[in-house]
């Protein structure tokens, strides 16, 4: 059983919620790139661009090898896939109501502590 | 602190979700069967619909409405019958607003004043369950967005 909890998940949305990142993967999805080819490519720093990759690495979305002097990005293995998706929408649905029943009962709770 | 909601696939056609909850579990019952409360927190705060009109008859065969849509219209109905009713332990209703509808079972577990909520939903098949995608609410902007880098990759690898 597979299970997708939120950290897992969050961590990919967090890493697929910026565009650069967004259009790294899809630069990735062309061909393999160094990290300066990247920086050059988005008009950014090499220290920068390191970030975005790093966070994409940490989510599994991109892999990384340093041969030499230069390190090149490729597409990682993990997709997102449909269960994946199916999974987090309804996990969405199901964390908003839980949220908000935490304000309800909250309410209830103080409720009975005023009338004891 | 939020507590973190989980949820997993049990089997081809059941996936439950499992949240504690900060009160015993008598207030948390309460909020699941008074209708006037469940109208406060049921509908997804990521969904933002208009709930029209709400209404419970929570006891074994009662049935529930629920209404969602815009100024005078009903775009969307829920309707389904409580089968089980256990205070303040377990609760099971039918869906049968489609055909293949599931069985929610609820059960709540209280544990040093908390709460563990095991939601539970049980299609008739697997094909059932992954039908309920849920898109005609419109999936969050994050899962079009993601939805369509796939599809570039896919196009593109």
């Amino acid at each position: 059983m597979v299970q997708y909890s939120a950290p897992h998940l969050d961590q990919s949305f967090g890493a697929l919620s910026d565009a650069t990142r967004r259009g790294v993967l899809e630069r990735l999805g062309r061909s393999d790139a160094s990290i300066s080819e990247l920086a050059a490519r988005f008009h950014m720093s090499l220290t920068g661009m390191k970030k975005h990759v790093g966070v994409l690495e940490a989510a599994g979305f991109v892999r990384t090898e340093k041969v030499g002097r230069v390190r090149t990005c490729r597409l990682g293995l993990r997709r997102l896939d449909e269960e994946a998706a199916w999974i987090e929408f309804h996990r969405r649905i199901w964390a908003d109501r839980f949220e908000a029943l935490d304000g309800v009962v909250t309410d209830l709770k103080n409720k009975e502590t005023a009338n004891d | 602190m939020t507590e973190q909601t989980k949820i997993e696939r049990a089997s081809e056609r059941e996936f439950v979700v499992t949240r504690t909850v900060d009160a015993p579990a008598r207030i948390v019952w309460e909020a699941w069967t008074k209708p006037e409360l469940m109208k406060r927190w049921w509908v997804p705060r990521s969904m933002p619909m208009t709930l029209r009109s709400l209404e419970m008859d929570v006891r074994v065969g009662g049935g529930y409405r629920l209404a969602f849509g815009d100024e005078g219209t009903e775009a969307m109905v829920f309707v389904g019958q409580y089968k089980e009713v256990e205070p303040p332990a377990r609760l099971v209703w039918t869906n049968e607003e489609e055909a293949d509808g599931a069985v929610t079972t609820v059960t709540f577990e209280e544990r040093d004043g908390r709460t563990l909520v095991t939601v539970r939903e049980l299609y008739p098949s697997k094909e059932a369950l992954e039908r309920n995608h849920g898109a005609e609410e419109g999936l969050p902007e994050q899962f079009e967005q993601l939805d369509q880098l796939l599809l570039d990759l896919a196009k593109d690898g």
